[in-house]
């Protein structure tokens, strides 16, 4: 009994210190240029689609903010990450409503239990066109229940439905548990990492890859900014 | 003069490869079985494949593979071959292990049968023949020999063959539950309403190497129309079911139940339209109409299928 009060007070002391040294880093991503026009999608052969739509909705490949502001941007540590092999208990989902994904970049642990659940009036079919985890395709008929899977090695996959060829989504499985998808203003922010040399990566689906080196040397705050170079179509 | 003297040493250079290259092929035009070409660096694996009572060795596939399958799969199995280009659709990439057929679920590896079963009947559509002049040991090492291309044969176990439940038999009942759930599950969409593959999504389709492909038309050909993985019913229900994969073809094994599928199964050979078979037997017994399906548990009818070119049609 007492040692386990020990312990646990032990434990705490060595999680609060390491959260009370944690640094922070955050920054923006923006890119320069012209991005592609993103284009209207017509759902008209899929009206329980359309319908959800007051507006066209448009491609997502390059979704911009203002001030230049990139989104959709996976920011994540890379190399040094002190939490490596940890795979959080909690499920990821996947959504499919009005014929989009949501979100349409999910970022998931390797190991992470993945849930995909249809919300539409129609069937899609889930095809993850993964290379180096397992390449599988499965239909969902509305109703059904979610898919639930998992990815065992760390890889970035575009999944699309064949049904509705214009859906396109990307899964990001990575080995870390620090990691961000930049938002409206490009901002994006990995909190709690405690001293150490850390590799940061920023990761667009059309746009590539950056990297930025940070040494976190007790509690602070850096800034990192990530700047993309648009292309034009 | 520098450059005089260096195209001097280009022609003599080319003029010595040109003869060498001659005399190297020679020994070749001699033989009537002329070797693919040198041998990459590739390690054989000592992979095996075991099919009933016979081992395939993959060492044993090796001058059947670079002889009969190099020429489109790739001396590296990587689907480069020289003929690679020319076909539609194009060859198996063995490196990535991905496979069309399979008594295995979706994503997983097939079992030696499976494959053995695929090179004995070829892939129809294709330019896979049908290599039936092979023994059954010569296609159990070719089984064994693809396997040195992935090392997820070295990492992973064929996944599990679906259960296959006893077929029900043929009844009108079953073709006209099969066709609401053709309409149900949307099979439709890419192989269009009568089964001939031209559904509203069948010219977006991709395969997941990004090149066209399409979607199967049930209504072509005869008594000797074949399906890409087997022509039994039981090899229809086991391509539902674990899906096509690398194809935008999905599995639903997940979605229907055994009995159901066997419905389906009834009702696909239906879109089979000049192919005799049992069900348009009974088909045609009930002078080519099939009955709108009323589920037996709930009072409500299966969607009604209207006769436009959304929703599959009526008989035939």
């Amino acid at each position: 009994m007492r040692t386990k009060q020990t312990l646990l007070a032990l434990f705490t002391l060595f999680v609060g210190s390491s959260l009370m040294f944690a640094g922070t880093v955050s920054g923006k991503v923006t890119y320069t240029g012209t991005p592609a026009k993103q284009k209207p999608i017509d759902m008209s052969k899929e009206p329980s689609c359309a319908k959800q739509h007051a507006t066209p909705v448009t491609v997502e490949s390059v979704v911009t903010g203002p001030n230049n502001a990139l989104e959709n941007v996976v920011v994540y540590i890379s190399s040094g990450a002190p939490d490596d092999g940890q795979v959080p208990a909690t499920a990821v989902t996947f959504e499919q409503k009005g014929c989009q994904y949501l979100p349409h970049v999910l970022v998931m642990h390797v190991n992470q239990e993945l849930k995909i659940v249809n919300s539409d009036q129609t069937s899609h079919n889930i095809h993850p066109l993964a290379k180096v985890n397992r390449e599988w395709n499965k239909s969902q008929p509305p109703g059904t229940p979610p898919i639930v899977d998992k990815y065992d090695k760390p890889e970035f996959i575009s999944v699309k439905c064949n049904v509705h060829p214009w859906m396109h989504g990307e899964f990001a499985v990575l080995n870390t548990n620090h990691y961000d998808v930049s938002k409206g203003g490009g901002d994006f922010k990995l909190p709690d990492l405690p001293p150490g040399k850390y590799t940061i990566t920023a990761w667009h689906e059309d746009y590539g890859t950056q990297t930025a080196e940070v040494t976190i040397t007790g509690k602070e705050a850096k800034e990192v900014n990530f700047t993309f170079k648009a292309k034009a179509y | 003069m520098d450059k005089l003297k260096s195209a001097h040493f280009v022609g003599v250079t080319l003029f010595t490869a040109i003869v060498g290259l001659v005399f190297a092929a020679a020994p070749a035009f001699a033989q009537d079985a002329p070797d693919v070409g040198p041998t990459p660096h590739l390690v054989v694996k000592p992979m095996e494949s075991h099919i009933g009572n016979i081992t395939g060795h993959a060492a044993a596939g090796k001058s059947d593979y670079r002889r009969y399958c190099a020429g489109c799969h790739g001396d590296l199995g990587d689907a480069n071959g020289e003929n690679a280009i020319w076909l539609d659709p194009k060859p198996r990439d063995f490196t990535i292990a991905t496979f069309k057929c399979r008594s295995t679920l979706t994503g997983t590896l097939p079992t030696d049968q499976d494959l053995y079963n695929t090179i004995g009947r070829g892939l129809t559509n294709s330019n896979m023949p049908i290599w039936n002049t092979f023994t059954k040991q010569q296609r159990a090492d070719l089984v064994a020999y693809i396997k040195i291309f992935s090392p997820r044969w070295e990492k992973e176990k064929a996944g599990d063959p679906i259960k296959v439940a006893a077929e029900p038999p043929v009844s009108l009942d079953s073709i006209a539950h099969g066709k609401a759930l053709f309409t149900k599950l949307e099979c439709w969409k890419c192989h269009g309403p009568a089964g001939k593959g031209d559904g509203p999504s069948a010219g977006t389709l991709t395969d997941s190497k990004d090149n066209p492909i399409r979607p199967y038309n049930f209504s072509a050909g005869k008594d000797d129309s074949r399906f890409k993985c087997g022509n039994t019913n039981e090899d229809i229900y086991k391509i539902f079911m674990t899906g096509v994969d690398g194809t935008p073809m999905p599995s639903f094994a997940d979605v229907i139940q055994p009995n159901d599928a066997w419905d389906l199964v009834h009702f696909l050979r239906t879109l089979q339209v000049n192919r005799h078979s049992k069900e348009n037997e009974v088909l045609s017994a009930a002078h080519g109409v099939i009955p709108l399906y009323v589920d037996k548990q709930t009072p409500n009818p299966a969607p009604a299928a209207p006769a436009d070119n959304k929703t599959p049609g009526g008989g035939h």
